[in-house]
């Protein structure tokens, strides 16, 4: 592959173990004869992801499936236990410090919670000014000319930007955070739920305003989102996730019409739709399980309706079931003779 | 029998502040039948919550019921003292809560916390209780109840955790439930097993429910009737295939529109513009207006709810067609 035709982020393999180790009482308990081990949350499990320029990837997955972790990883806000994160095709590990340090602002992230995420001590002014002067992609005194400038772009009054975020709604809050992304002139970003706090009718100002900007600036997303509609609405291409695994990928029209993976075609069932009608609810039996201790094989068997003796045991390969179309499932495979 | 379940007529709910009168429930009228679900349906700040509390007489100050009558199986509500009030709540009116660790105490074991919860009502035998909890637990889908019975709140999920908080309010048989949003910290899996086990349980024991929430989409599948407020009022109300499918208010027909699966994959949704108002600066005039493209010169009086046909009503001047 030619670097041009390379995606423009890329993961590689990544794995992610969070480690909890015993403290003091616990190696004395352990030293005495207590069962205890060190505890590690398989958070990722070996994912492979590709993004390319200008599209948009949906991430979809419970809670608990690592959908947030691997957002982090892919915005530099953690470091993964394996594998390898990639550019423009080339790893990060080969950047030298300071080009590593402005590849860094090309990724940015935008955060669920408008609330959390927004110092209440701040002026908007100084949240949305801090990181493109402390970059120095703008003067000190270009400062607020620069503030407003992003203020409007993501369709807020630019007169207020001395006022404090407790003075704002969840909505505009939003619009903050994304004019605080843009201020480095990001090439990508990470939306981590970022629309799931709002209500309704907000919520689809702040999608319209993300597809407005995708067209405008040319940006490239990680859509991340528990809400299949939004993700069906926002994405060229859709990524499932269970519990640390990738377990079905595909083109947005193709997954939704020809979900093929059993956990994809439970996960569709569920949605609660605007247009059905007092529905029978037949619900997939289980909770997930927990990252504490996967399940062997398949993640998924325990609550598959369709799971045999070998999902028990081997854990099932991403394999292309219609062009650009992977899933991670034994009942794919032919039947060994 | 005949008359509703509870029937709700006029009922205002005023918080006085130092900023001035917040009209958090403003004239709102509706029934509940027994055996049906009713979905309340708004965004924050429309007054969907404060009108359950209100039903439960849990509205604390500066708030207070100005007016209305909130009448369950023909007794006004709002005539009860304290005492006859707290004799309901729990006992023939139970709420499951958003958060099921506002309704479990931390530190208390679920036998516990079961126990006490009957036995504060009837004068059953710790044993007598101790089976009836066993048994709303095994309702409720919570899978070896007697093993659950002696764990604390922590050990359970998330959604077990919401289903044992269920398990709690269907103890005493409530002839009603008010349920403020209870799947929505919940995931998609999760929330479609508690959907159908309340869905099972109200056909069974005949308990009319309230189901407030901000997502249509549940609502579209889980409820009988449905009222969409706006600003503490209710703006449309009917069944719920008449509302979703021929909304008449601009703010109903708005926020259908804007739902995502209904729109063309990547075009822009169509969207409301604006944002919800303040409570405290609402007039007598439709809250909407400032935000409707419908609106007109009359929407600037106060709008009356208009009765369409048996139990459709509307409160806009200027509708949908």
């Amino acid at each position: 592959m030619s670097a041009a035709a390379a995606p423009l982020l890329e993961l590689r393999g990544i794995t992610k173990r969070f480690e909890k180790k015993l403290d003091l009482a616990g190696k004395l308990a352990r030293k005495l004869g207590a069962r205890l081990a060190d505890e590690t949350v398989h958070a990722l499990d070996h994912v492979d992801l590709a993004v390319n320029e200008r599209e948009v990837v949906g991430l979809v997955g419970e809670s608990g499936c690592g959908k947030s972790t691997l957002g982090r990883i892919v915005a530099r806000l953690l470091a993964p236990s394996e594998g390898e994160r990639f550019w423009k095709g080339r790893p990060y590990a080969e950047f030298e410090p300071a080009r590593e340090r402005r590849e860094r602002l090309a990724v940015q992230m935008i955060f669920q919670d408008p609330y959390a995420s927004l110092n209440p001590r701040m002026r908007i002014v100084d949240v949305v000014g801090e990181a493109p002067v402390v970059h120095q992609l703008v003067a000190r005194g270009e400062r607020e000319d620069y503030v407003a400038q992003m203020l409007q772009r993501v369709g807020m009054d630019a007169t207020l930007m001395r006022r404090f975020p407790h003075q704002f709604s969840g909505g505009q809050r939003s619009r903050i955070g994304i004019a605080r992304a843009l201020a480095v002139k990001p090439r990508f970003l990470v939306c981590d739920e970022a629309v799931a706090a709002l209500d309704v009718s907000i919520q689809a100002q702040v999608l319209n305003l993300f597809i407005r900007l995708r067209e405008e600036l040319a940006l490239t997303y990680l859509f991340i989102s528990h809400d299949l509609g939004v993700i069906r609405h926002v994405s060229d291409r859709v990524v499932v996730m269970y519990l640390g695994r990738v377990v079905e990928s595909a083109p947005t029209a193709e997954l939704y019409a020809r979900p093929n993976h059993p956990y994809t075609i439970a996960l569709m069932a569920e949605v609660p739709r605007v247009d059905a009608r007092r529905r029978q609810y037949v619900p997939i039996r289980g909770e997930i399980p927990s990252p504490l201790a996967p399940p062997p094989g398949c993640h998924f068997h325990p609550r598959c309706p369709r799971a045999f003796a070998r999902c028990r045991e081997e854990v099932p390969r991403l394999r292309e079931v219609a062009p650009g179309h992977i899933s991670a499932c034994h009942l794919n495979d032919p039947i060994p003779a | 029998m005949t008359g509703a379940l509870l029937e709700v007529e006029g009922l205002r709910t005023h918080f006085f502040t130092k900023a001035g009168v917040v009209k958090a429930v403003d004239d709102v009228s509706f029934r509940v039948e027994r055996g049906r679900i009713l979905g309340l349906v708004g965004e924050s700040g429309s007054g969907k919550s404060m009108t359950g509390y209100s039903i439960l007489g849990l509205v604390d100050e500066p708030g207070r019921i100005v007016a209305g009558r909130i009448a369950l199986n023909g007794t006004d509500l709002t005539r009860l003292d304290a005492a006859a009030w707290r004799k309901l709540r729990g006992n023939r009116i139970a709420m499951i809560f958003q958060d099921p660790m506002m309704t479990l105490n931390p530190v208390l074991r679920i036998d516990t916390q079961m126990v006490e919860a009957v036995r504060a009502h009837q004068a059953v035998s710790r044993e007598a209780a101790l089976a009836r909890s066993r048994e709303a637990l095994t309702r409720v889908g919570i899978p070896s109840p007697d093993e659950r019975l002696r764990a604390y709140p922590h050990q359970f999920s998330g959604g077990m955790r919401q289903r044992v908080a269920i398990a709690i309010a269907l103890l005493n048989q409530p002839e009603l439930i008010i349920a403020d949003e209870p799947t929505t910290a919940l995931d998609v899996t999760i929330q479609g097993q508690i959907l159908f086990e309340v869905q099972k349980l109200c056909r069974e024991t005949g308990a009319g429910l309230i189901w407030i929430s901000h997502d249509l989409a549940v609502i579209s599948g889980l409820a009988d009737e449905v009222c969409v407020m706006y600003a503490g009022r209710i703006v449309e109300s009917g069944t719920v295939s008449e509302i979703l499918e021929r909304p008449m208010h601009p703010y109903t027909r708005g926020l259908l529109d804007s739902v995502p699966s209904r729109n063309t994959p990547g075009r822009p949704l169509s969207q409301i513009p604006g944002m919800t108002p303040s409570l405290l600066k609402l007039g007598e005039a439709c809250a909407f207006r400032e935000r409707c493209p419908r609106a007109v010169d009359a929407c600037a009086a106060a709008p009356v709810v208009r009765d369409l046909a048996a139990g459709r009503t509307l409160r806009c001047v200027n509708p949908v067609a």
